[in-house]
């Protein structure tokens, strides 16, 4: 079975300062996301079961070293990896995302399951998995937090609002996963030193015979909301401390109502 | 006239998405249409036109049972071409969320998911959501000819809503999906309400066993407040999804959050920056969440928690 994995690399959000109420993002570190680590793991293990390539699909946006960086998954178990790396996609929204991504898997060729993280961790739309599944002709399913795949469908188990589910698509499908699904494992040594030997390309919008993307939205503004606490913290033995917090507590007319 | 058209798989939610899109269409110089879709849909049409839709599109289809979202988008793109729709207010739910952008995709649409805020500026709507894990709130406007947004449930108040003449259409659609539920089961545990709790402590992965959570139960008994949690003790199964506070759980406004055990990421305190007051117990003096406390005790929870609930039952 051939996955296609979609991996966005985000700045690392730990490492985001924000200054006059904007997000300083320039020096921060690109990292791939926590979910999409989910969804790779998710590839390797289903692979274990039942054969096949896991590929790693990654969009650059607007990370110089993505092609870099991309090599965390094939040190988790990706056979390869494939970045789409273009000037005119630096900050693209979700359809332009999309549309790219659906070029490159159709490029990339034999692909039965495409799986996504249900968010990516900085800006978490949830939209590109189902616009991709959309453009493809894909069923989908969301948010699985278990994956099997068996006699040319995929079954996967999700939580939703109120109910459990169990659902079934036949192959090939898209799927998005979320964190309970697996706990990925950090690559060892052996396998950074053998993903540096492994099949890695870029790609730009030309290699897929796609223009530069009419944007579909444009951002008014993105500033932090105001914040101000009294950032006080009590001193004393934890008895000392607990009755300080009570106080203010009753002081504050929280308590005692 | 053209129509902002609304959905969502919940009629409450549905109900509040015509509440508020009733005044923002009347801005745009638009009706308010809803759909219901799935077997036994048309029963909500009642509550809809008491909710101020004009119209409601009922379609009981099976295809739509389950609400999968490839028949979801596929149902509500024929809709929206039979309405006339130019804008499309869908639920934020988790079929919501999934279900929108297949829908913008096939419109060639584009879609703000996650709206926790939506104003007309200028004649034109601006859709606010969270960015960066919740750090900042981007204001965007779609500049396509169909314009989706999926809003977060509780965004309005279907309160007080002026009805509509809900008069019902029944559409004629071609739908099918590719999906099938092999099983489902309702989900098990007890239901909190977060949102509207005055009291609440939140609880992390500080606590080093599930039994442990005993020691937030009782302090929250003694404070008389309601126990919610990170997303990491939702994963673990420890304690319900309805009790995640943050970005992909409830967003609260509290009097007081009081978090013990919680490292303060910003997907978590997104979920109480509304909050009157924070305070937190944590052991590490240079956790973030300190940062956004009015009041902090730095120490072991397994000391704190039972010195300060003995504090409180003496207050
Ligand atoms: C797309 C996305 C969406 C997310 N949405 C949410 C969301 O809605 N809600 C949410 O909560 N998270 C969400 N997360 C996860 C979030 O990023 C954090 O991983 C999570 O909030 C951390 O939970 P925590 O504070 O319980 O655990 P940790 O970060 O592990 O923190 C545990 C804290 O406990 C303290 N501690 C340990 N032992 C003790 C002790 N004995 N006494 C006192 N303190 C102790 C430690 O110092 C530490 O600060 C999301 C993540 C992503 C990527």
């Amino acid at each position: 079975m051939d996955i296609v994995v979609c991996v966005k690399t985000n700045p690392d959000l730990q490492m985001v300062r924000i200054k006059n109420r904007e997000a300083v993002t320039e020096a921060v570190p690109y990292k791939i996301g926590d979910l999409e680590k989910n969804a790779l793991q998710a590839a390797v293990d289903l692979r274990a079961a039942a054969g096949g390539k896991v590929t790693a699909l990654c969009l650059a946006e607007s990370n110089r070293k993505a092609a870099e960086d991309i090599k965390v998954a094939l040190a988790m178990g990706a056979d390869e990896a494939v970045v789409i790396d273009d000037p005119a996609l630096a900050a693209p929204d979700q359809a332009a995302i999309a549309a790219v991504l659906a070029a490159a898997v159709k490029k990339i060729g034999a692909c039965d399951l495409l799986l996504f993280g249900e968010g990516s961790s900085d800006n978490y739309t949830g939209q590109v998995g189902a616009r991709v599944a959309e453009l493809l002709g894909l069923p989908q399913i969301g948010y699985a937090r278990k994956v099997e795949a068996a006699d040319g469908a995929v079954r996967c188990e999700r939580s939703m609002d109120d109910m459990i589910e169990t659902l079934e698509a036949p192959l090939p499908a898209a799927v998005t996963v979320v964190s309970e699904i697996n706990e990925p494992t950090i690559p060892g040594l052996m396998q950074i030193m053998k993903a540096k030997s492994k099949p890695l390309q870029v790609w730009a919008l030309a290699d897929l015979g796609l223009g530069a993307p009419a944007p579909v939205r444009e951002i008014v503004s993105n500033l932090a909301e105001e914040q101000d606490r009294k950032n006080i913290l009590f001193e004393g033995t934890v008895a000392e401390q607990a009755d300080a917090f009570v106080n203010a507590l009753i002081k504050e007319g929280v308590l005692g109502r | 006239m053209a129509a902002l058209l609304v959905y969502s798989e919940r009629v409450d939610t549905a109900c509040e998405l015509v509440a508020g899109g009733k005044e923002l269409a009347a801005a745009l110089g638009l009706g308010v249409s809803a759909v219901a879709l799935g077997p036994g849909a048309g029963a909500a049409a009642s509550a809809l036109a008491a909710a101020g839709a004009d119209s409601v599109y009922v379609s009981e289809d099976a295809a739509f049972e389950g609400w999968p979202a490839d028949a979801v988008a596929a149902g509500l793109a024929q809709i929206v071409e039979q309405a006339g729709a130019s804008v499309v207010l869908v639920g934020s739910t988790r079929r919501g969320k999934e279900t929108a952008p297949r829908l913008a995709q096939k419109l060639g649409a584009g879609c703000v998911s996650d709206v926790s805020s939506l104003v007309v500026e200028d004649g034109d709507l601006v859709a606010g959501r969270y960015a960066f894990g919740g750090a900042t709130v981007a204001r965007e406007k779609l500049v396509t000819a169909v314009k989706v947004f999926a809003v977060m449930p509780k965004t309005f108040d279907a309160e007080g809503a002026s009805a509509g003449a809900g008069t019902v259409v029944s559409p004629a659609l071609s739908v099918s999906t590719a999906v099938k539920v092999v099983d489902h089961r309702a989900k098990e545990g007890d239901h909190v309400n977060l949102d509207a709790a005055p009291l609440i402590v939140g609880v992390g992965r500080g606590f080093n066993a599930r039994e442990d959570l005993a020691l937030g139960d009782e302090l929250a008994a003694a404070l008389g407040a309601v126990v919610g949690c990170t997303k990491s003790l939702a994963d673990f199964e420890w304690l319900g999804e309805d009790r995640i506070i943050g970005l992909s759980g409830a967003k609260t406004a509290p009097d007081l959050y009081l978090s013990v055990g919680v490292s303060g990421q910003i997907q978590h305190t997104v979920g109480v920056s509304a909050a009157k007051l924070i305070a937190a117990v944590n052991k590490d003096k240079e956790a973030p969440i300190f940062a956004l406390a009015d009041y902090g005790i730095v120490g072991d929870l397994y000391e704190v928690l039972p010195a300060l609930t003995e504090r409180l039952k003496s207050v």
